[in-house]
């Protein structure tokens, strides 16, 4: 995006303005389309049952309607809330989101911001979102929603530990942090002498996408790792007493970190923008880019969600066992291992 | 008698006599009165008084280890009859006839009810206390078997018989400030007072009879 | 009785040390939650009031009465038959089986036997009631514990069973078909071969529910070891059905007494587990829709030709006397208790119902165990909210 909007001469509000709009697009596109895609039709073919079919051809418009509902409820506030609090949960929530796109990279020169810690900065302000549902669960004044809170927090920070470790062994293998730049390695790079599909660190790594990927279905508080929403018990945890509007960012929220999970994973792992066999350096990348990008996302978001319609869930202590006792010790296994093949090789 | 197996019903039961003697000499004049329909049931009376004592007797000596269910009747029939059923401006209350007691016979208006098994032999056996009309008492079963606090606390606020030693003793079904037991039969179904019950004077054909005088079957008119 | 094993006895003291631990050692100021009366966990209007330390519950006390409708004050002003509407609506589930055993106690009181078809017919609509409710707890275990989709395949499979119910009763939740004497009509033409289809597709069902939810490790890691009931506690709480059958005791009423069903005729098998956990519950419930299925198949194939009603008078008046039968319900054990003094309506009847056995457990088995185990207990109890309150 850089060359083209420096091609152009534009002023700064002018790009500042079209970074907002695409970055805009970046979050809602991709949340819209993993609703109707996975929530609303994958989920009810898996539960042998049709979905929406009546608002446009298959329930496609069905999405506009839910928000159009959503719109129209009444805002309401429990009354013992802590009504600034609560007003500005949703917000944070979806900041931390909001920042994530940021450093995801569409093509060679298709991005927001290009710096050299991107998926440093990008895990950082995954964890913004710990405050925002800490805050929810505490200024609802309800019992659920404090509980619910109080077990996302803990869920979301023994995850962290796993998600960035298994981050480690791509940075190590890719020596740097760069989020291009671990595109353009897993472009340019070879496995063992052979460069025909460059190397997709998912072949080298892939015990490190498989520990990022449950780390990431925790962080997105999915089953088997819902219990702080856990329906059947919390109602749906910190977001009980939310309605209307603001349960509306929530939703967004949850299935737009969803997308750029899925980006990110799609990114370290599996290339990112690009497609085997063409040069990585060809601005071609910038119009295919964010579309190979984009299939790249369902694929990964639909092992997201396919675990997320069958599994029940983990108790919280059972997941925390599971993260303090598996992932971590295998995140780590998995750095040294990767270490020790850099050096050799 | 059993409908089923009413070909190899012995005349003696073995068994639920057994059942019986061991009752009687664990409780000595405890046991009032029983009853073996053979080859069906049992039941037994025992004073007030060894109420606790028979639950203790029929867990530890004759391995009726199961608590099945706890009531009561009340025998004083209803002022009111099936009248409350079809009057709208209140039942007038008319004289409620003298008390008639089932099996193994009776003393007072209120007899306690319980039920208890052998899950080894499968023999159950019916266990029932007189109780007085005006302040019914009796130890609870709790010691004996724990499953019944719950019908205890049913039969309280139900009949209003207390219940000695009930840890809980409070409303289960009934929100906390009801007044009055509803099972009791003085006590009135209320709801019939606004709008009586359609169905008072339905008797349901049989299939194969021809229909006369009472063209509704009782079907179709559920709540 | 069974005896206790001894590592259950383990489990049991260990439960036990657990719960003094708690009430010593944390001396946090505690919190009281109400699970309950509108809650997505409680499967109707049932309220447990927990009282918490962090996530582990100290007490616990449920709270009914939400929908009692007062059945038992209501029998004394309804005449046999009518009565039958009634408890249809008890256990609504498996409402036929409710009518089966009010209707044996009046015929015995009666001393009528309805005709050897009329018992198959009763039989085999008793068992897919029977079906037909523990299906939906084969699926709703899953949802109890956060696993979305099995429901949805007991929904549907279900209703393959509803269908056959109400093409012989007319009823899809509530038959009111059984009658004192028998039936009320024969059943429908190619009903029998319909029904074979769908028990094949039950089997499937209990095929994959063993596949996709009992098998799963995650389901197993929360139910396994979690809410033991020992044997002599169970019994002492007066359980019955599955949850009984599942901590070891070998008692089921359709094999081991006379309950005026064709059962013993038939060969099946009552199938028990040791552990007594909320997965030995489900395992047993699952063994035992497939022991229906088996019953049903049988019953189809055995089914007399004959009448379907017993010669009984246009007026039913129930001789005096007293008669308790009990039959084993889908939820357990379901009893009546009819006192007569020959007339229209019956004098007094007890309902004994097996939920409000089943949940009077709750106080003693909620002790201790963590927020998330409250919601699997529960569920794998399994009881029906008309069944508790009536």
């Amino acid at each position: 995006m850089n060359t083209l909007i420096l091609a152009a001469e534009l002023a700064y509000w002018q790009q500042t303005s079209i970074r907002a709009v695409v970055g805009l697009a970046a979050v809602l596109l991709p949340a819209g389309t993993l609703v109707y895609l996975f929530l609303f039709k994958m989920m009810s073919f898996m539960q042998s049952r049709l979905g929406p079919m009546e608002a446009g051809p298959y329930g496609s418009m069905q999405l506009l309607a839910e928000v159009g509902k959503f719109l129209q409820k009444e805002d309401i506030i429990p009354a013992k809330a802590d009504r600034v609090v609560f007003k500005a949960a949703p917000y944070v929530v979806l900041v931390s989101t909001f920042l994530l796109v940021l450093v995801i990279p569409g093509g060679p020169d298709l991005m927001f911001i290009d710096v050299d810690t991107g998926i440093f900065l990008a895990l950082a302000v995954s964890s913004i979102s710990v405050i925002g549902i800490l805050m929810a669960g505490w200024a609802s004044a309800s019992k659920y929603s404090l509980l619910g809170a109080l077990r996302a927090t803990g869920q979301l920070i023994a995850y962290e530990l796993p998600l960035v470790l298994a981050v480690m062994g791509v940075v190590i293998q890719a020596g740097t942090l760069n989020m291009q730049g671990i595109v353009m390695a897993q472009a340019q790079g070879e496995i063992f002498g052979f460069g025909g599909i460059g190397s997709p660190f998912i072949i080298t790594q892939f015990l490190g996408f498989a520990i990022f990927l449950v780390a990431v279905q925790a962080e997105l508080i999915q089953p088997p790792f819902d219990m702080p929403v856990a329906e059947s018990e919390l109602v749906t945890g910190y977001l009980t007493e939310y309605s209307g509007m603001r349960f509306l960012m929530f939703f967004i929220g949850e299935f737009a970190t969803a997308g750029i999970f899925s980006a990110l994973a799609a990114t370290l792992f599996l290339g990112g923008w690009y497609v085997p066999g063409l040069d990585p350096t060809d601005t071609l990348f910038n119009v295919i880019g964010p579309m190979v990008l984009m299939g790249k996302v369902i694929l990964v978001a639909f092992l997201i969600f396919w675990f997320r319609f069958t599994f029940p869930r983990f108790r919280e202590d059972q997941l925390q066992t599971l993260a303090w006792k598996v992932l971590i010790p295998l995140s780590l296994i998995n750095i040294v291992a990767t270490g020790v093949l850099k050096v050799v090789f | 008698m059993d409908p089923v197996d009413d070909v190899e019903a012995p005349a003696v039961d073995a068994a639920r006599d057994d059942l019986v003697a061991t009752l009687a000499e664990a409780l000595g004049d405890g046991l009032v009165a029983s009853e073996v329909q053979p080859g069906v049931d049992v039941w037994v009376r025992v004073a007030a008084d060894s109420w606790l004592a028979a639950g203790v007797a029929l867990r530890d000596r004759c391995g009726m280890s199961y608590f099945n269910f706890l009531s009561a009747i009340d025998w004083q029939p209803s002022p009111f009859g099936r009248d409350m059923d079809a009057q709208v401006d209140g039942p007038e209350a008319n004289d409620p006839g003298p008390m008639e007691w089932g099996t193994t016979g009776g003393e007072t208006r209120f007899q306690l009810l319980a039920r208890v098994h052998n899950p080894a032999t499968g023999l159950g056996v019916t266990v029932k206390a007189d109780l007085p009309g005006d302040r019914p008492e009796v130890d609870s079963w709790i010691p004996a078997y724990a499953g019944a606090d719950w019908h205890e606390r049913e039969a309280w606020e139900m009949f209003g018989i207390d219940f000695r030693g009930h840890p809980n003793q409070v409303h289960l079904y009934l929100p906390g400030a009801f007044e009055g037991n509803p099972l009791r039969k003085d006590y009135p179904l209320l709801a019939r007072r606004i709008k009586p019950w359609p169905g008072i004077v339905d008797v349901e054909l049989m299939p194969g009879d021809g229909d006369d005088e009472s063209g509704d079957d009782g079907e179709g008119d559920d709540a | 009785m069974t005896a206790t094993t001894d590592a259950r006895k383990l489990a049991y003291i260990a439960g036990q040390a657990a719960d003094a631990r708690v009430n010593v050692e944390l001396e946090t100021e505690g919190m009281t939650l109400n699970i309950g009366p509108q809650h997505p966990a409680t499967h109707g209007t049932l309220r447990i009031i927990v009282r918490l330390d962090g996530e582990r519950v100290i007490a616990a006390e449920p709270v009914m009465g939400y929908m009692h409708r007062g059945y038992e004050k209501l029998t004394e002003v309804r005449t046999y038959p009518q009565i039958t509407t009634l408890v249809n609506r008890i256990d609504w589930l498996g409402s036929f089986a409710n009518e089966v055993p009010f209707i044996l106690a009046a015929e015995r009181l009666m001393e009528v036997e309805a005709p050897p078809r009329a018992q198959w017919i009763r039989t085999a609509l008793f068992e897919l009631s029977r079906i037909a409710n523990v299906v939906l707890f084969l699926g709703d275990m899953g949802v109890q514990l956060g696993a979305i989709t099995p429901v949805f395949f007991a929904f549907r499979d279900r209703e393959f069973v509803l269908n056959q119910i109400e093409a012989v009763t007319g009823g899809r939740f509530h038959p009111n078909f059984d009658r004192i004497g028998g039936l009320k009509d024969d059943l429908p033409k190619g009903w029998i071969d319909e029904t074979r289809g769908v028990l094949d597709r039950i089997r499937t069902f209990c095929d994959e529910m063993e596949d996709l939810v009992a098998g799963n490790e995650i389901f197993q890691a929360r139910t396994r070891g979690i809410g033991v009931i020992p044997a002599d506690v169970g019994l002492s709480y007066g359980l019955s059905g599955a949850n009984i059958r599942a901590s070891g005791v070998d008692w089921d009423l359709r094999r081991d007494s006379e309950m005026g069903l064709v059962h013993r005729e038939l060969d099946w098998k009552v199938w028990t587990h040791p552990d007594g956990d909320s997965f030995a519950r489900y395992w047993v419930r699952l063994q035992e829709v497939r022991e229906a299925c088996t019953i049903v198949g049988q019953c189809l194939d055995g089914i007399p030709s004959g009448p379907v009603m017993a010669k009984v008078p246009r007026i039913i008046k129930v001789p005096a006397g007293e008669a308790y039968v009990e039959t084993e319900n889908p939820l357990g054990i379901m009893g009546y208790y009819i006192v007569s003094k020959g007339e229209l309506v019956p004098y007094r009847v007890k309902i004994r119902s097996a939920s409000f056995n089943n949940v009077s457990i709750t106080p003693w088995l909620l002790k201790g165990v963590y927020v998330p185990d409250v919601i699997s207990i529960l569920a794998s109890l399994y009881f029906i909210l008309g069944d508790i309150d009536r």
